[in-house]
């Protein structure tokens, strides 16, 4: 198992290695593209190119001009924007990266508890009422979109009903954990819901047939011969068996979202995370921005899947000697 | 067992997949069950269990189980028996056993499901129980997982997770199927000791007739859901009455035989969605006369029972014809 978990935080590090490449290919050495002109925005003065050009070694051989990328980026943490002077690339991301992991990871608790409940009482309960009632309210939670169920929130909760059911909900923006975990927890609220509603539906629905498989699997047939009851064959076999799909869809859905992905739900809540800097520098061309976006983006989703894939040897022996 | 009757209903109509069968296990005794595909064998002994769980299903019938009567029993009464006084073997010991789990744990789950012991005293019971079963090594091998064994090895996990609570029948649904022919061989011995050492009744269900002849005391014969021969194996097999029985055992190859041929029984077995009113097998008998219209019911003497209308002396007649051609030898 320790090799196993070391082997594959190697590979993980070598999927980094590989991606800051590209990215750096992409955004510096695409040809036929002047990238002091691009890093530098529209209609920049040439004394500013210039500038560009110095800070970033344009002049300078390709692996020297990585190097330097990869100094401003994770040493000096002094790469510039010059769409909005003077502001530091870093700090910004430092800056969105804890209210999205605030949100995400909220609202993933939320739609693990949810979906993983709305799945094993929909299995359980196959056949009756329950269960079609539970898959419909599924598909609606996924088919609602993110930004829709946002906007219906807010209206319910900062003005419709706002001097009335929900005079406890501040306005949207985002305060700090450690300034005050309480007004945090206010704060996030609606948007953990909106955000998980969409994600509950979907792992309540692949549970559930993850789990009507399982039942009917031998190994079910098996545990019900040994006279074990409904209740412990659900959870401790055809459950466990289940959750290992659900897991790896977990890692790709979270890695996604704490990278970027909760765009929508940040820009109609008003909270100030990664996909909206990402949003924004996307906006306005804001070349070192949108790399320094893309890398942390990377950087989650390959954590995420290492994670995954640690969980998967864990739940599932099978994978482990692979 | 009296007069099972188990049927689904389908949108094609009624699917009797048991029609009628009654048969009785003693202690210590083996019983084989054979018949093909689809005769209904596995589904009668799953659904006296409560193994079936379709929702469409309809039992009828009763089965006393030292002297209760369990048909129609919940899920919650059925568990203290399943696993406890009736332990199941399956045909395909690679899908058996959850996947993520080790031997030891599972059988050590069916033990402290049945008794009141601490985790230690049913793993040293789960060691005990692999040794029995001839794995070796069983200290480590308790701490495997099931992937981690081959088919015939896996077979014996689950033979001893069935025998983990001393039960007083084992009910053994084609347990060398899956297996290769040498695997088949050390399966069938294995059961045979252990059932010596257990006191254990049996009622394996299998297609094989080599099986019957091994290991059964006495055999069922089933066809179409419905019973076609009982009797004493030595009977069934040494002078078999049931023109099926006759197709059964002339379609096992053997090495001494000129025929190069392999002997089958005309046509494909009847699907239990309309099954004859008369009997089930006068589709494909040879011998098929006007009476086989009506349904024939089992009859005989001195325990060998058969559904059949021919009288002795007609069977007298076409097995020594049929023996003498060397078709059904």
């Amino acid at each position: 198992m320790p090799a196993f978990i070391a082997r594959r935080l190697l590979s993980a590090v070598l999927v980094l290695f590989s991606i800051s490449v590209m990215v750096f290919l992409i955004f510096f050495a695409t040809p036929g593209v002047d990238p002091a002109a691009r890093i530098a925005g529209r209609s920049a003065s040439p004394q500013v190119l210039a500038q560009v050009q110095a800070a970033f070694g344009l002049n300078r051989p390709l692996p020297i001009r990585y190097l330097l990328m990869m100094e401003h980026l994770f040493i000096k943490h002094d790469l510039t924007s010059y769409v909005n002077i003077g502001s530091k690339v870093v700090p910004q991301i430092l800056q969105a990266a804890p209210v999205t992991l605030s949100l995400v990871i909220g609202a993933a608790v939320i739609w693990v508890i949810v979906g993983v409940l709305g799945g094993v009482i929909a299995a359980a309960n196959r056949g009756k009422f329950i269960d079609p009632l539970i898959m419909f309210v599924g598909i609606a939670a996924v088919s609602v979109p993110a930004y829709w169920l946002g906007e219906v929130v807010n209206f319910f909760t900062q003005s419709k009903f706002h001097s009335s059911l929900f005079s406890w909900v501040p306005g949207s923006g985002y305060v700090p954990l450690t300034q005050n975990p309480l007004e945090w927890a206010l704060h996030l609220i609606f948007p953990w819901l909106t955000l998980a509603a969409l994600y509950a539906g979907i792992y309540a629905r692949v549970l559930r047939a993850e789990l009507v498989n399982a039942l009917n699997e031998d190994y079910v047939r098996t545990a019900r011969a040994k006279g074990l009851s409904e209740r412990r064959i659900l959870i401790r076999h055809a459950l466990r068996c289940s959750l290992i799909s659900v897991v790896s869809l977990f890692g790709l859905d979270f890695g996604a979202l704490i990278g970027g992905a909760a765009l929508l739900t940040e820009v109609v809540m008003g909270l100030p995370g990664i996909g909206m800097l990402t949003y924004n520098s996307l906006q306005s061309l804001d070349l070192p921005v949108i790399m320094g976006c893309v890398m942390y983006a990377a950087f989650f989703v390959v954590l995420a899947n290492a994670v995954v894939d640690i969980l998967y040897a864990v739940l599932d022996p099978r994978v482990r000697i692979a | 067992m009296r007069d099972l009757k188990v049927s689904f209903a389908t949108r094609q109509g009624e699917l009797r997949a048991v029609d009628g069968l009654s048969f009785d296990v003693g202690p210590k005794e083996v019983l084989g069950i054979v018949g093909e595909s689809g005769s209904g064998k596995s589904v009668a002994m799953y659904s006296i269990l409560g193994l079936v769980r379709d929702s469409n299903v309809k039992i009828s019938g009763s089965v006393k189980f030292a002297g209760r009567e369990i048909l129609g029993l919940s899920d919650r009464e059925l568990q203290g028996i399943r696993g406890g006084d009736v332990g199941m073997i399956f045909q395909d010991p690679m899908t058996a056993l959850t996947p993520v789990y080790t031997v030891g744990w599972q059988i050590a789950e069916q033990i402290r499901a049945h008794s009141d012991v601490s985790k230690q005293q049913a793993k040293s019971r789960a060691i005990e129980l692999l040794g029995e079963v001839g794995i070796p090594d069983p200290a480590t091998r308790v701490n495997h997982y099931p992937h981690e064994f081959s088919g015939g090895m896996r077979q014996r996990v689950v033979i001893a997770m069935a025998l983990s609570c001393n039960p007083k029948l084992l009910i053994a649904d084609e347990p060398t199927t899956a297996l290769d022919v040498t695997t088949q061989a050390q399966i069938l011995d294995l059961m045979e000791k252990l059932q010596d050492v257990h006191q254990s009744s049996i009622v394996i269900i299998t297609h094989d007739m080599g099986v019957i002849a091994q290991m059964a005391d006495r055999v069922v014969v089933m066809y179409a859901g419905r019973p076609a021969e009982i009797g004493r194996e030595i009977d069934v097999v040494r002078h078999p009455r049931h023109p099926y029985t006759w197709g059964l055992l002339g379609a096992v190859p053997r090495v001494d035989s000129k025929n190069r041929r392999l002997v089958t029984i005309p046509g494909t077995s009847v699907s239990p969605l309309n099954v004859p009113e008369g009997c089930a097998f006068a589709p494909r008998c040879e011998y098929r006369m006007a009476i086989c219209e009506e349904r024939p019911m089992l009859h005989g003497d001195d325990g060998h029972l058969d559904a059949c209308w021919l009288d002795d002396e007609q069977r007298v007649q076409i097995r020594s014809t049929v023996s003498s051609s060397g078709d059904h030898s």
